[in-house]
C-alpha cells in the first residue's frame, strides 16, 4: 500500500479491512466523489459506506469519481454523505444512478473489426509473400468470408453518419470513409471472383478498426467528462428541509410545490423562489447581481434562487417553482445567446469540407483519365477505387480525436471539465479574458480586529478552527501563527455558531443576533461582544493569475455588477487592464459582443447567474465548479473545486492540442502528397495501401501524445 | 497444400475463441472503470474476484 500511501485525497489513512460484497440487487443511489483519486480512497470510501446500515453493496468507479450503491429504493443518502464527509470524503448526490454503458456498441465493434483485421491479415501476409493460383483465390474467398460480413457490421457508425450527412446536403468526413470501405470490399469481391491478383480486404478491415478505435478515444472521454460535468449540476441543492407538520423532513427539490415551507441553514443556497417567513435574514446576493455586501432582509421578502441566507436559521415559503423560476428564467435566455458559438466549425470538419470534394474529383479524374488512355474499364474502375482507398482519411479522421482525447484527458487530471467539443480549438483563439469579480476572483473573509490580545486571539482561532462555516474558515490563515487556546465543551450549533467553554467563562463565535451584536458575525467572550467586520478579498491564486495572463499578452479585464469603489479596489491589488463595474447582466452581454465583433476572441470567467448572458456570448467560457447550475451549463469549460490555476493550464493545453491538430493534418497531406501520384499512376498495391495507412495512423497517434 | 484444410480452419476458430473472450469481457464490464481496476489489482485484501453491479 506504500505506493499509493501519497494520494492527498485521502492522507494515507487506514484502509479498513471490509471490502464491497456481490451486490444482491441493481444500483438504487449514486455519489458523486470528487475527491478521490487513489486506491485507500476507494477501499475507504466502500468500507465507509457498508458499515452504514441499509447497504447491500457499494462499488467506487475511480474514473467516473463516483459510487453506485444498491440499497432500499426509498432509502435517503443523506445519512451516507454524512458518513463520507467524516471521513473525509467530499460526496454529493448524483442525479442519475443508471451507468451509462454506451460506448459498449462501439466497443464491441472495435473488436469484431480489430480480430478479422488479424485474421484476414494472416491470407494477406501469405498472398503477398507469393500465394499464387488456386491457393491465392482459397485465401481470397476466405479473407472475403470474414471481411465482408465484419465491415459492414463494424462500419455501421460510419455509414449512418454519413448517410445522416448527406441528406442534411454537406459532407463530412464519414461520406469518403464510408465509400472507401463499400468500394474496397465491393472491388475486392469482384477481383476475387474474377481471380484477380489484388484485393482490399485487409485495407477496408484495417481502416475500420483505426477510424473506430479513434471513435471509442472520443466517445470515452466525452462520456468521462460530460458525466462529470452534469455530476457537478448535483452540487446545487438536491434535498431541502421541508416543514411539514412542525417536523423537518428531507425531500428531494422536485418535491417542492408552491405554498410549501422550507427551513435553511446559515450558509446554505436558496432553492426556490420564494418570500421569508422568518423575521429577518441576511443575504448575500452576488450570485444573481456580483454585489458583495450583504443585503438585510425582513419579513414578506421576495428571495430568489440562487441566493445564498448568510444568518439562519430561515425560513421561506415557495412561490415559484420549476420552469418559472428567476433560476431556469435564466438559463432559457443563455440558450439563445449561443449563437457564436454554433456559428464555429470544427477544424476537423473544415478539413472534411475541403477534402472530400479533392478525393472525390481526383478519383473521378482518374478513372475518366485512364478510360480515354487505355480504353480498359476494369484497369480505370481499379485505379481509381484504389486512389479512393489510398487517401481515405485514416491519419486524418484520427488526427483530431487522438489530440483531444489526450488534451481532455490531461485537462481532467488538472480538474477542468470540458463540455463542448470545439472548445479547445477555439480557447486556443482566445486574445482577451473576461473575469467576473465576485464569487471567481475575490471570496468573503472575517477580519481579525486589531483590538484582541494575544489570549482572545488563541480562543478566536480554536473556535474558527471548530466551525464548518467557511466564513468562519476564512479566519484561520491570518491566525497562522496564533497558539490554539484550551476549550472543552466545544459545540456546533446549527445556524448559529460554535460554543465553547474557556475555563470558567462561556465563549461564542457566530451570527451577531445570537451573540447580541446588531448583525453580522461576532466573537463573545465571556460577557465581552466584539462584533467582526467582513471584507472582500481577492482569492489566494487570483494575483499570479492575472500575472500569468498578462505575461502571455493576454489582456484582463474585471466585468462586474458590484459598486465602482469595490471593484476597482479589487482591480487594484490584482492589476488587471481594465475594470467595468456596476453592470446589469446585459450590459456583459453587450461588453462581450461589442469586444468580439471588433475582431478579438473573449474567454468569459464567471459563476453567477448574472454572467451566463456574458458566458453564452463569448468565444468560449469557463465556470468553477462551485458555480451556479445556470452558469455551468452556459460555460464550455467546468473548473473542479475552483482551482483558478487551471485557467492558464487549459489555456496553454489547448494551443499546443491546436498545434497538434495542425501538424496531424500536415502529416496526413504530406502522406497524400506521396501517395497520390502512385496511385494515378496506377502502381498502387494492397501490400502498399497497407503499410501506408498503419503507419500514418500510428504516427498521428504518437504526434497526439506530445500534447502537454 | 493439404495442410491447408487444416490450418486456416484452426486460424479461424482461434480467431472466433479469442473475440467470444472479447465478448465475454465487454458483457463484464470490464472496460467501465479502466483507472479503478488497475489500482484494484494492486489491493491485498480482495483475492476474490471483483464484483459488479
Amino acid at each position: 500500500m506504500s505506493a499509493t500511501a501519497a494520494c492527498p485525497g485521502c492522507l494515507g489513512g487506514d484502509a479498513a479491512t471490509a471490502t464491497a460484497g456481490p451486490p444482491p440487487g441493481m444500483p438504487t443511489h449514486a455519489l458523486l466523489l470528487p475527491t478521490i483519486q487513489c486506491l485507500d480512497c476507494m477501499r475507504q470510501v466502500e468500507a465507509t459506506l457498508m458499515r452504514q446500515p441499509g447497504i447491500n453493496a457499494a462499488r467506487v468507479n475511480l474514473s467516473r469519481k463516483r459510487v453506485t450503491i444498491a440499497a432500499d429504493a426509498g432509502a435517503d443518502p443523506t445519512a451516507w454523505i454524512t458518513a463520507l464527509d467524516a471521513a473525509g470524503f467530499e460526496a454529493h448526490e448524483a442525479r442519475d444512478t443508471v451507468r451509462s454503458s454506451a460506448d459498449n456498441g462501439l466497443l464491441l465493434r472495435l473488436g469484431v473489426a480489430g480480430f478479422a483485421m488479424m485474421n484476414v491479415m494472416l491470407l494477406s501476409v501469405a498472398v503477398w509473400s507469393g500465394a499464387a493460383d488456386a491457393t491465392r483465390d482459397l485465401f481470397h474467398w476466405v479473407a472475403a468470408l470474414i471481411a465482408i460480413p465484419a465491415a459492414l457490421f463494424c462500419a455501421q457508425p460510419f455509414f449512418h453518419s454519413a448517410r445522416r450527412s448527406i441528406l442534411a446536403g454537406h459532407l463530412n468526413m464519414d461520406v469518403p470513409i464510408s465509400l472507401a470501405i463499400v468500394l474496397a470490399c465491393a472491388l475486392s469481391l469482384y477481383e476475387t471472383w474474377t481471380g484477380g491478383a489484388h484485393a482490399y480486404f485487409d485495407a477496408a478491415l484495417s481502416l475500420t478498426f483505426f477510424l473506430l478505435a479513434g471513435r471509442v478515444m472520443e466517445s470515452r472521454m466525452r462520456r468521462v467528462a460530460r458525466s462529470a460535468a452534469a455530476d457537478l449540476a448535483a452540487l446545487e441543492p438536491q434535498r431541502v428541509s421541508r416543514v411539514e407538520n412542525g417536523a423537518r423532513v428531507s425531500r428531494a427539490i422536485d418535491d417542492i410545490a408552491v405554498g410549501d415551507t422550507i427551513w435553511l441553514t446559515a450558509g446554505s443556497r436558496i432553492p426556490v423562489d420564494g418570500v421569508l417567513t422568518s423575521d429577518r435574514a441576511e443575504l448575500d446576493r452576488s450570485a444573481l447581481t456580483g454585489e458583495s455586501d450583504p443585503i438585510e432582509v425582513s419579513r414578506g421578502a421576495a428571495l430568489c434562487a440562487g441566493e445564498i441566507a448568510l444568518t439562519g436559521p430561515v425560513t421561506v415559503r415557495a412561490s415559484v417553482v420549476g420552469e418559472n423560476s428567476t433560476l431556469r428564467r435564466m438559463v432559457n435566455l443563455a440558450a439563445l445567446a449561443e449563437a457564436s458559438r454554433t456559428r464555429y466549425t470544427a477544424l476537423a470538419d473544415r478539413a472534411a469540407r475541403l477534402y472530400a470534394p479533392l478525393v472525390h474529383g481526383l478519383a473521378f479524374a482518374a478513372f475518366l483519365g485512364w478510360l480515354w488512355i487505355s480504353g480498359d474499364l476494369h484497369k480505370a474502375a481499379m485505379i481509381a477505387i484504389s486512389t479512393l482507398i489510398i487517401t481515405c482519411p485514416c491519419a486524418l479522421g484520427l488526427a483530431v480525436p487522438a489530440v483531444s482525447t489526450v488534451a481532455t484527458g490531461r485537462l481532467f487530471r488538472l480538474g477542468a471539465l470540458i463540455k463542448s467539443d470545439t472548445a479547445l480549438e477555439r480557447l486556443a483563439d482566445i486574445d482577451v479574458v473576461f473575469f467576473d469579480k465576485t464569487g471567481t476572483l475575490s471570496e468573503n473573509r472575517l477580519d481579525v480586529p486589531d483590538t484582541l490580545s494575544a489570549s482572545d486571539l488563541s480562543i478566536l482561532k480554536t473556535l474558527a478552527g471548530a466551525s464548518m462555516h467557511p466564513l468562519s474558515r476564512s479566519l484561520l490563515p491570518q491566525l497562522s501563527d496564533v497558539p490554539e487556546a484550551d476549550l472543552s465543551d466545544i459545540e456546533e450549533i446549527a445556524g448559529q455558531g460554535v460554543a465553547a467553554r474557556c475555563g470558567n467563562r462561556d465563549v461564542r463565535l457566530g451570527s451577531g443576533a445570537w451573540l447580541g451584536a446588531r448583525s453580522g458575525t461576532a466573537l463573545r467572550i465571556g460577557d465581552r461582544v466584539i462584533a467582526l467586520s467582513r471584507s472582500e478579498r481577492a482569492v489566494p491564486e487570483a494575483a499570479a493569475l492575472v500575472a500569468t495572463l498578462k505575461k502571455q499578452g493576454l489582456p484582463v479585464h474585471l466585468l462586474t455588477g458590484d459598486r465602482a469603489d469595490h471593484a476597482s479596489r479589487l482591480a487594484g491589488d490584482l492589476g488587471v487592464n481594465a475594470v467595468h463595474a456596476d453592470a446589469l447582466p446585459a450590459d456583459k452581454l453587450r461588453l462581450v459582443e461589442a469586444t468580439q465583433a471588433s475582431g478579438h476572441h473573449v474567454l468569459m470567467v464567471g459563476d453567477g447567474l448574472n454572467d451566463t448572458l456574458a458566458l453564452s456570448a463569448a468565444w468560449a467560457s469557463m465556470a468553477p465548479g462551485n458555480a451556479l447550475e445556470a452558469s455551468q451549463n452556459a460555460a464550455d469549460i467546468v473548473l473542479l473545486s475552483g482551482r483558478l490555476k487551471a485557467i492558464t493550464d487549459a489555456m496553454r493545453i489547448a494551443r499546443s492540442a491546436k498545434r497538434r491538430i495542425l501538424e496531424n493534418f500536415g502529416m496526413a497531406a504530406t502522406y497524400n502528397a506521396i501517395a497520390i501520384p502512385i496511385c494515378l499512376m496506377g502502381y498502387a498495391t494492397p501490400l502498399m495501401a497497407a503499410l501506408a495507412m498503419s503507419s500514418s495512423s500510428v504516427l498521428v497517434t504518437l504526434n497526439a501524445l506530445r500534447v502537454r | 497444400m493439404d495442410v491447408l484444410l487444416i490450418l486456416v480452419p484452426c486460424s479461424l476458430v482461434l480467431g472466433l475463441l479469442a473475440l467470444a473472450a472479447f465478448v465475454w469481457t465487454l458483457r463484464a464490464h470490464q472496460y467501465d472503470d479502466l483507472e479503478g481496476d488497475a489500482m484494484r489489482a494492486l489491493d491485498e485484501h480482495d483475492d476474490a474476484p471483483a464484483s459488479r453491479h
